[in-house]
């Protein structure tokens, strides 16, 4: 395969400048600075901030709390991960299928992800109020069946699906494009020779969007150890007794609130680690099981 | 696919584009000010308080623009006492930081160590502005002040907590005087339990501001050693040796009993609301609700304050000061400072702070403001009326050492641990005494890591 290239090294260095420029700003830069303060005692005001080795990372690794929110935060991320993309799909298959009004649909289906998160986390504390919201139906049927407020199990299982729902959208978007781009002649085969819509499904267009299928699973999982912050916040606080205090929110209450700066950055450093480990587990395993066509 | 991964995991960005944000709007408001007032020496002025309570804020900064010619004060809402001190850090880390902040009660002791700021008493007396400091209520004064006493700070929006009840339903259960112990307290619920099975009694929300600090200075008992951290950086935490533990036995036992009920934002409805809707009899919570209460509460609600109970056996001891002061910070120019130290003087008049309280639910910092007001008749009469009830509290003893306040670094972590471990005891999963003792262990290693960051100093 013949490649494009510049032959003048200079123009090349140009044109890309400004990328490098705002991902050195963005990203290197406050890595760098966080990679800093996690091996120091930083002091909130600045004014002097002491050599500390891995002083910052012992204490946080011997801490019962900080494994505690690593479970959590893998449990949020698997359950989360695995509502929001079977949702998703199911929705995108029926979405491709072209039933009367689908295209309405497609776009009341894409909405939900424009919905900020701190917004989806109110709406959804309504929704799972045990004494006011929907959920307080089911509680006066059956007493003391939903507790979020005490109760550490339901306030999770509350956030995961507060944050599958806002993924679903965004999964949808790329389950449907997915299934668009299968060349319609293959499915239309596939019909001719008298495969039902479930044995299509399965033997030719699941197949078939297993790159997106990838794709979207490395962004869930990423996204949900990343950027469950808003739900959380708005939800539960991280509460009760920390049944929801996840990594990222963590990082936000030692660092923000608690201005324990140098502990939220080697938190921020573990977590960085530990979503980079996770990809690089993801490419090597599972991708290759995809094949792209 | 990477970027965005990266965009979202490192938490110091937010820093940065916080810092960011931040510093072009200080740009923006300064440059609009200096627009709008061509000689005058401008500076700003950074608050927590939202909402209502914040614009009576701009309203004092309005008046003090109005009341003068030479300096122009820019305020700026923050929309919350964290994110003001937030803010204000990463501003000051790109110096970019507001004259005055104004900063909460459990942030003291981490101001006070950052030494980046200036001493308001210090500051007044270098501008020759005569302010009697003795006028400050003792309750309200040492919680910001240093150990010679010298003002760090200059008290602003203070409250005290008081047990907010409702008159009507206290008389159906046949209770003619809110209770003053615990014990007697206890005998109330029951009352009321009995009389309105199907009605909240007590809409409890856990609160270490009121269980925890406020509960032990009525008592006398301290929260940590060292006298609540006034004495030295090497204090640790005792809470979980002292009456408070069998206080939130107690809590504990009545929320298995049925006799209190949980209220929290988080499940939809905080205790306040709960008790303004007429929801529940008894709530505990800040004197600054006073004005909120009276303003939602439903149509007919009867309700009054009282002070917070304390155990038989105890004598009662002054309550101290929540809330928040303003700071004066380091690296300004001695225009700006003359200017901040006019605001303060300025908001340090009796007709201003007759104006802050009359507007918000706090209480007068200064004896004067306080006896000019009673004077006035100001409290004899609703919407005001109940609200001396604070200053009783606030006065009820001269401070002791161990009702001074609280100065320990890390604060808020510590009230983290505190309310984590709580609800975990509430939720049945260990003992309340277990749960006390996990949490002043672990808030000790929030002291110990404050102690090491900033070793080598000690506390002014």
């Amino acid at each position: 395969m013949r490649r494009a290239y510049f032959k003048n090294n200079w123009i090349a260095a140009l044109v890309v400048a400004p990328q490098l420029l705002i991902i050195f700003v963005f990203f290197y830069w406050p890595t760098s600075q966080a990679l800093y303060w996690a091996f120091t005692f930083e002091q909130p005001w600045g004014g002097g901030n002491e050599w500390a080795g891995f002083e910052n990372f012992r204490a946080i690794l011997t801490d019962g709390r900080y494994w505690d929110s690593i479970k959590i935060s893998i449990i949020y991320a698997a359950g989360a991960t695995v509502l929001s993309m079977g949702m998703a799909l199911i929705l995108a298959v029926f979405a491709d299928r072209q039933l009367r009004g689908y295209k309405y649909y497609r776009i009341g289906a894409i909405w939900p992800y424009a919905v900020a998160a701190p917004a989806v986390g109110l709406a959804f504390r309504f929704i799972f109020n045990s004494s006011a919201g929907i959920m307080s139906y089911v509680n006066a049927a059956f007493p003391g069946f939903w507790d979020p407020i005490l109760n550490g199990d339901h306030a999770l299982l509350m956030v995961i699906i507060a944050g599958a729902w806002k993924q679903v959208a965004y999964n949808f978007i790329f389950f449907l494009a997915g299934l668009q781009s299968i060349p319609r002649s293959l499915i239309e085969a596939g019909a001719m020779d008298g495969a039902t819509v479930l044995r299509r499904m399965r033997d030719i267009q699941l197949p078939l969007l297993a790159p997106t299928f990838f794709f979207v699973l490395v962004i869930n999982i990423t996204d949900s150890f990343t950027d469950s912050f808003g739900i959380v916040d708005t939800m539960t606080g991280g509460g009760p007794a920390r049944a929801t205090n996840l990594m990222v929110y963590k990082i936000y209450v030692d660092g923000f609130q608690g201005l324990d700066y140098s502990g939220a950055a080697a938190q921020s450093i573990i977590l960085m680690f530990l979503v980079i480990a996770l990809t690089v587990i993801q490419f090597r395993y599972i991708e290759r099981k995809v094949h792209y066509t | 696919m990477m970027v965005r991964r990266e965009r979202d995991t490192d938490f110091s960005m937010g820093t940065i584009m916080k810092s960011t944000f931040i510093s072009v709007f200080a740009v923006a408001a300064a440059l609009g000010g200096a627009a709008s007032a061509q000689d005058k020496i401008t500076f700003e002025y950074w608050y927590g308080l939202g909402g209502y309570l914040g614009d009576v804020v701009q309203q004092t900064c309005d008046r003090f623009n109005e009341s003068q010619n030479t300096y122009q004060i820019t305020c700026v809402g923050q929309d919350g006492y964290a994110t003001a001190v937030q803010n204000t850090i990463a501003a000051f880390r790109a110096g970019k930081h507001p004259t005055i902040v104004q900063a909460y009660d459990a942030g003291t002791a981490d101001l006070m160590m950052s030494g980046e700021f200036y001493p308001v008493q210090k500051m007044m007396a270098d501008f020759n502005i005569d302010i009697d400091w003795d006028n400050y209520f003792p309750g309200i004064s040492n919680y910001y002040a240093a150990s010679n006493g010298e003002l760090f700070s200059m008290p602003f929006n203070s409250s005290t907590p008081v047990m907010y009840y409702n008159v009507d339903d206290f008389a159906v259960a046949g209770i003619d005087t809110p209770p003053a112990t615990w014990e007697a307290f206890e005998e109330a619920l029951r009352a009321l339990e009995a009389a309105q099975p199907e009605k909240c009694n007590y809409g409890y929300a856990p609160s270490t501001w009121v269980d925890l600090e406020q509960f032990s200075m009525a008592h006398g008992i301290p929260v940590a050693s060292r006298n609540n951290g006034y004495d030295g950086l090497d204090a640790e935490y005792v809470y979980n040796t002292t009456q408070h533990v069998k206080y939130m036995e107690d809590v504990k036992r009545w929320l298995d009993e049925g006799l209190l009920e949980i209220k929290t934002s988080q499940g939809g409805i905080n205790s306040r609301d709960a008790f303004a809707q007429n929801q529940c009899s008894i709530f505990f919570g800040s004197i600054a609700s006073h004005a909120t209460v009276h303003a939602s509460a439903v149509d007919g609600l009867n309700w009054d304050v009282a002070m917070i109970p304390v155990y038989e056996g105890f004598e009662r001891t002054n309550t101290v000061v929540g809330g928040a002061s303003l700071w004066v910070l380091s690296g300004k120019t001695e225009e700006e400072y003359r200017g901040a130290a006019e605001y303060l003087k300025f908001l340090a008049t009796p007709e201003s702070e007759k104006f802050w309280v009359s507007n918000t639910g706090y209480i007068p910092v200064t004896k004067a403001a306080f006896e000019q007001l009673t004077a006035e008749g100001f409290y004899d009469n609703p919407p005001y009326k109940g609200r001396e009830v604070a200053m009783k509290s606030l006065t009820y003893t001269d401070p002791t050492p161990l009702t001074r306040g609280i100065r320990l670094g890390g604060f808020i972590q510590a009230r983290a641990e505190w309310v984590a471990e709580v609800e975990a005891a509430l939720a049945g999963q260990k003992s309340m005494k277990e749960a006390l003792d996990t949490a002043a262990a672990r808030s000790n290693d929030v002291l110990r890591k404050f102690e090491r960051t900033y070793r080598g100093k000690t506390l002014p």
